[in-house]
């Protein structure tokens, strides 16, 4: 039988806050064990968490750039659970009444546009690290991460393919990333995601039982395990068997999702209203201030590179695929005019220099300036295409100025008539055989005397003032 | 409204508390008044009333994001039934 995948997904992504959701510890990555924490996030009685504003803010510009309805008040809950990593005894979550509702994310599958609704955007605390001793059943606890600020990011069951969710998932970290709120590091975890996924058959309007997936730290894991639960839903079903309700870990090692906890164990959370705080208002004039201050998101800016740099739609995406890349394109062609060929440049050179290093475009070491005055040189003809390229790397591997190395090396193309024609008529002496053929009308051998004489020079000749030469001179 | 023993005993097993047979009857007693006291509350009409998010009205608190201090890692443990120099220890949930 057919099966339609419907999948929903529910990713957490950690905020750039300096300090915690509700206090003031750090929230830096990294610390010793234990170092940043004080009574408030510990859950100690009698203290009281007041809501870092910072927190709020990236809330509601994450709203606002996907379209969501931002709620003029909005509640904190406590979710209530007992796990070693939670001091509290509860997570301070949002339940009935979150803070952005009913928005979208537009996302590309080659060409094919589609958009994912997002149910809503909530605000919430990290719980703690647990360490699982590798001899004794114990595990050590560390509370740094406990209340550092989370949004969780709820999608509608929109979604048809394990292509569709990464596309999905790309396109979110994209805005947190250009919105500068969260660092979308998957491996330090301040991007993570759960997936829902059911089969329903072909024209069914119904879901069928979903199972939840968790634990994949990476675009690739997700995509693995959301084939491999798919195929595994199908099997059963086509069985005659049932998809039992339950959440489902991916084990990247075994490359198969394993159940978790049974049916009975259903969770029972318990939400309500955190008394301790008090409602979030949120004034028109503040969500009106933050939308003034949204950066240009990454669909737009694509758009506009395409439309305005008569670029194609591929080097679009890659040039947007970061903010700072998109920046180093633009200061890029300003200084040299040429769009196609800065992004060429970047796409190949420049982006194959930083990805051996593994280098973020905020280290390259040759500015948008630089780039520039080296595209330059050689859209004047002062060297060749192929030179550029090793001038590049030079200038990448110094940090030298494209003319400096072009002078230093004596790189510039060869102009020298008189030079030019001694070379010429050297080569032409020394290959009669080719000669002859050029004059029996095989052309083609014109490319053979190019080569020679670009080997002669290593490359400098002047490519049209040669070509020239060489006709002359077989004309002869 | 009635509370089943069953039902005390999910609450119970939620809140990691160990109740005895005789507290289950009485707990499940004075759960049930407790509810019945919430069917009283609907008795009032509130229909054109707007929901009330908090006893208390006030603008929203916020905080700047700005460092304060936190605790050394020593205090912070000091109540810990079980530590090593750094971590609280607990026996393994997975």
């Amino acid at each position: 039988m057919e099966y339609e995948p419907v999948i929903g997904l529910e990713v957490h992504a950690q905020l750039l806050t300096e300090t915690k959701l509700f206090c003031s510890c750090l929230t830096a990555f990294g610390a010793p064990p234990n170092t940043q924490t004080c009574p408030v996030c510990l859950g100690m009685p009698g203290v009281l968490p007041v809501a870092n504003k910072k927190a709020v803010r990236y809330a509601i510009a994450l709203g606002l750039a996907t379209g969501c309805t931002i709620s003029k008040t909005s509640l904190f809950a406590r979710k209530n659970y007992f796990y070693p990593d939670l001091p509290k005894g509860y997570q301070i979550s949002q339940y009935e009444v979150p803070i952005c509702r009913r928005g979208f994310i537009d996302i590309d599958l080659e060409g094919e546009k589609k958009r994912i609704g997002i149910t809503r955007i909530h605000m919430e605390d990290d719980a703690g690290k647990l360490i699982h001793d590798e001899e004794n059943p114990v595990s050590r606890v560390d509370f740094n991460r406990t209340g550092v600020p989370l949004l969780e990011i709820v999608s509608e069951p929109d979604i048809r393919s394990p292509e569709e969710a990464v596309a999905y998932l790309r396109a979110l970290r994209d805005i947190l990333l250009y919105l500068g709120i969260s660092d979308g590091n998957m491996e330090e975890g301040s991007f993570r995601c759960d997936a829902n996924v059911s089969l329903r058959a072909a024209g069914e309007e119904k879901f069928g039982t979903r199972t939840e997936l968790k634990n994949m730290n990476s675009f690739r894991h997700i995509q693995r395990a959301l084939f491999y639960e798919i195929r595994r839903q199908r099997a059963l079903l086509d069985a005659g068997e049932e998809v039992l309700q339950e959440t489902r870990l991916w084990d990247e090692a075994k490359q198969a999702t394993f159940g978790m906890r049974g049916k009975e164990e259903a969770q029972d959370y318990r939400y309500f209203p955190d008394p301790d705080l008090i409602p979030i208002t949120v004034p028109d004039e503040w969500i009106e201030e933050i939308r003034e201050s949204l950066p240009e998101l990454p669909a737009a800016k694509r758009e506009r590179f395409i439309s305005v740099y008569s670029i194609p739609e591929y080097d679009a995406g890659v040039l947007t695929s970061s903010r700072a890349l998109a920046d180093y394109f633009e200061d890029a062609v300003k200084g040299s005019g040429e769009p196609k060929k800065v992004s060429n440049f970047i796409m190949s050179e420049l982006m194959r220099e930083l990805k051996r290093d593994e280098r973020d475009i905020s280290e390259c070491p040759v500015t948008p300036a630089m780039l520039s005055e080296l595209l330059v040189m050689v859209d004047q003809g002062k060297i060749s295409g192929k030179i550029a390229k090793d001038v590049f790397e030079e200038m990448y591997r110094t940090g030298t100025k494209a003319s400096e190395i072009v002078e230093k090396k004596g790189l510039a193309v060869e102009r020298d008539e008189g030079a030019l024609i001694a070379l010429i008529e050297e080569i032409l002496a020394e290959n009669p055989d080719q000669v002859a053929q050029f004059k029996a009308g095989k052309t083609k051998v014109l490319g053979f005397f190019m080569g020679q004489l670009m080997k002669r020079t290593r490359g400098k000749a002047d490519p049209r003032l040669s070509n020239e030469l060489l006709r002359e001179k077989l004309a002869e | 409204m009635r509370i089943t023993k069953e039902e005390v005993e999910h609450v119970a097993k939620l809140a990691r508390l160990k109740v005895t047979e005789d507290e289950k009857e009485t707990y499940a007693g004075q759960l049930a008044r407790v509810l019945e006291y919430m069917d009283k509350l609907k008795e009032v009409p509130t229909e054109d009333v707007a929901p009330t998010f908090h006893a208390v009205e006030l603008k929203t608190p916020f905080r700047e994001d700005v460092p304060g201090e936190s605790l050394a890692p020593e205090e912070t443990m000091s109540n810990a039934p079980e530590k090593d120099s750094d971590s609280f220890i607990v026996p393994r949930v997975i």
